[in-house]
C-alpha cells in the first residue's frame, strides 16, 4: 500500500463534505475517483495534499502518517483542476515546467518531460498563448519533472475538446504502463474511467465503491445508485 | 553639456544610486504586478511619509522613522489580509490614507511644512551624501541576492500559490519576506523620486517589459534595462534643464512605455495585414 486513508472526515464551517472515507491505493493502480460536482473530490486530493489540515482521521503516504513529515510531498506530481494563472503571466513553457523542479537536475530533464507530452516544440512559447489542452499537458509535465511515483490529478479534462482528450488519456495510459507511475484521477467522466482506470472509487461525500473497474462497470445496481446519487446531488445543489 | 558632469561627486552619487535604486524597483516591482500589487508600492510610500513626517516630528534621522514604519504597515497589511479576507485594494486605501492622515497631524503638529519634508515628497537625488549612496548600495545589494537566492520559490508563488505550497515552498513567509523587501525599496526609492512618484518606477518598466517578452526571465532584464535607462536619462536631462530629477525619471519612463504601446500595435497592424495578403492569396 502506498497511500492509505482510515476515516476520513471533514467539513467546511459546519457542512459535511467528506464522511467516514476509507481508501487504499496501490503500486501501479491507475485509480479512477468518480463522483458528481461536490462529491468531495477535490476535498479529497486537498488533505492528501496538505492544503488542508482540519480533518478527522488518518492519511498514510507510504507508510508514514503525513501530519508527521512532508516529505511525502516530494513522491507526488499533482495536475489541479484549474491551474489558474494571470491570462498575461510572462512565463514560458520551459520555464513553467521549470518551477516544479525540487533538486537541481540536469538541463535535460525539462525538455524530457515536455517530450513525454508532446510538447517539446513548444517550449519557448509564453504559456497564456497556448490552447487548453496543451495548457493542461503542460501542467503535467510540470507535475512530472521530479520524478514522482505518484501522480494525482483533479479532473484534468475540463473543458478541453475531445481530440485533445484522447491524446491526454494516451500519454496517461503510456505513464502508468512504461514508467510505472500510480496514477490518482478524479473524474466525473464514466466512459473514460471504463476504459483507463484499473480501479474505482465512487464517491458522494461517503465512499460507496472502492474495488476493480470491472466489478463497478458490469454492476447494474452499483451504477444505477451511482446516477441516482448523482440526479439527487444536481437536484440538491439547484435548491441552494 | 558634455561629460564633464560625470566628473562632479554629487553627479557620480547621483547616478550610482539611481541606477541601485532603478534594479531593487524593477525586480522587486515585477513579482508585486504580477500579484495584482501595483499599488502596493504607493501605499507603503505613503505609510513611508507618516514614518518621515514622525521622524522630522520626533527629530529623529526621518529615513529611519520611514523604514520602520513602513515595514511595519507592509506586515500588518498582509497580516490583517491573511487573517480576515478583506480585499487587497480596500486594504491598501485604507494603508494609504492612514499613512497620509498620520503625517499631516504630525506635520502640523511640528508647524508645517518644511523644505526637508519638500525633499522627500519629490525626491532630491542631486543632493543624496556619500553615506546614503552606500546605504543604497548595500540595500539594494542584499535585496538583489535574496530575491536571486529565492527567484525559483518566488516566480511560483506568483504564479500559482496552492501549486508551490504543493511543492513544499513556505508560501506564507515568502510573502511576509516580499513585503518586507517592497517596504524597504520603497524607503530607499524616496530619495530618488520622491514619495508621490515612487510606486511609477515598480510598476511602469515592468508593464513595458511585458509587452515584448514570452518569459519571465526575459522580462525581469528587459524591465531592468528600461528602469536603468530612465533613472540615468532622466537625472541626466533634469540636471541639463534645471528640473525636478523624480519628475523626469518618471516622465521618460512613461515615454518608454507609450513608444512601445506604439511599436507593439504597428507590429499587430502589420500582422493583420500580411495575414490578410495570404487570405487573398488564397482565395
Ligand atoms: N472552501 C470551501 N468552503 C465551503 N465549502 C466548500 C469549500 N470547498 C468545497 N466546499 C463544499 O464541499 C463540498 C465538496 O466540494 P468539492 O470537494 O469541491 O467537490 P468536487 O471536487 O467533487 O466537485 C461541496 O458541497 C462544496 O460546496
Ligand atoms: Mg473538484
Amino acid at each position: 500500500m502506498i497511500v492509505e486513508i482510515e476515516n476520513l472526515t471533514i467539513n467546511y464551517d459546519g457542512i459535511l463534505a467528506l464522511d467516514n472515507v476509507s481508501l487504499s491505493v496501490e503500486e501501479k493502480d491507475f485509480l479512477g475517483i468518480i463522483g458528481p460536482n461536490g462529491a468531495g473530490k477535490t476535498t479529497l486530493f486537498s488533505c492528501m495534499l496538505g492544503l488542508l489540515n482540519n480533518y478527522n482521521g488518518e492519511i498514510k503516504f507510504f507508510g508514514a502518517n503525513i501530519r508527521k513529515s512532508k516529505q511525502y510531498l516530494h513522491q507526488i506530481g499533482f495536475v489541479p483542476q484549474k491551474p489558474v494563472f494571470e491570462k498575461n503571466f510572462p512565463a514560458t513553457v520551459a520555464e513553467v515546467v521549470g518551477m516544479g523542479l525540487t533538486k537541481n537536475q540536469k538541463d535535460n530533464t525539462i525538455d524530457k518531460v515536455l517530450q513525454k507530452v508532446w510538447l517539446h516544440e513548444l517550449s519557448h512559447r509564453r504559456i497564456g498563448d497556448l490552447s487548453g489542452g496543451q495548457q493542461q499537458r503542460v501542467f503535467i509535465a510540470k507535475a512530472l519533472v521530479n520524478d514522482p511515483q505518484i501522480l494525482i490529478l483533479d479532473e484534468p479534462v475540463t473543458g478541453i475538446d475531445l481530440q485533445s482528450k484522447d491524446l491526454f488519456y494516451q500519454i496517461l495510459r503510456d505513464l502508468n504502463q512504461k514508467d510505472n507511475i500510480t496514477v490518482i484521477w478524479s473524474s466525473h467522466d464514466l466512459d473514460a474511467v471504463a476504459k483507463l482506470a484499473s480501479k474505482v472509487a465512487c464517491l458522494n461525500r461517503t465512499l460507496f465503491f472502492h474495488g476493480i473497474s470491472e466489478e463497478f462497470f458490469h454492476n447494474e445496481n452499483l451504477l444505477k445508485m451511482y446516477s441516482e446519487s448523482s440526479m439527487q446531488m444536481h437536484m440538491h445543489n439547484h435548491e441552494d | 553639456m558634455g561629460f564633464e558632469i560625470l566628473s562632479y561627486g554629487f553627479m557620480q552619487r547621483a547616478l550610482v544610486s539611481g541606477i541601485a535604486i532603478a534594479l531593487m524597483c524593477s525586480v522587486v516591482g515585477l513579482f508585486l504586478v504580477l500579484r495584482r500589487h501595483s499599488l502596493f508600492g504607493d501605499a507603503l510610500a505613503h505609510s513611508a511619509f507618516g514614518g518621515i513626517a514622525a521622524g522630522l516630528f520626533l527629530g529623529i534621522y526621518p529615513i529611519w522613522t520611514a523604514f520602520v514604519v513602513c515595514i511595519l504597515s507592509a506586515l500588518g497589511l498582509t497580516k490583517i489580509r491573511q487573517r480576515f479576507q478583506i480585499s487587497g485594494d480596500a486594504m491598501v486605501a485604507i494603508l494609504l490614507s492612514s499613512g497620509l492622515a498620520m503625517g499631516v497631524i504630525l506635520i502640523s503638529l511640528a508647524g508645517g511644512f518644511t523644505v526637508n519634508l519638500f525633499s522627500f515628497l519629490f525626491g532630491s537625488i542631486l543632493l543624496v551624501s556619500l553615506e546614503n549612496t552606500i546605504l543604497i548600495l548595500g540595500l539594494a545589494g542584499s535585496i538583489l541576492i535574496v530575491i536571486l537566492l529565492l527567484y525559483r520559490q518566488l516566480v511560483y508563488t506568483t504564479f500559482n500559490e496552492e501549486q508551490a505550497k504543493v511543492s513544499s515552498i513556505q508560501v506564507e513567509k515568502l510573502s511576509y519576506l516580499l513585503v518586507v523587501i517592497a517596504g524597504i525599496t520603497v524607503v530607499s526609492s524616496m530619495q530618488l523620486v520622491g514619495i508621490l512618484l515612487t510606486s511609477s518606477l515598480i510598476v511602469i518598466p515592468n508593464v513595458t517589459a511585458m509587452l515584448f517578452s514570452r518569459g519571465f526571465k526575459q522580462t525581469s532584464i528587459l524591465s531592468m534595462i528600461f528602469a536603468v535607462f530612465s533613472a540615468v536619462a532622466g537625472i541626466l536631462t533634469s540636471y541639463s534643464f534645471n528640473v525636478a530629477p523624480g519628475g523626469m525619471i518618471v516622465l521618460i519612463s512613461i515615454i518608454l512605455f507609450g513608444g512601445s504601446l506604439g511599436i507593439k500595435s504597428f507590429r499587430q497592424k502589420k500582422r493583420v495585414l500580411v495575414l490578410n495578403k495570404e487570405a487573398t492569396k488564397l482565395s
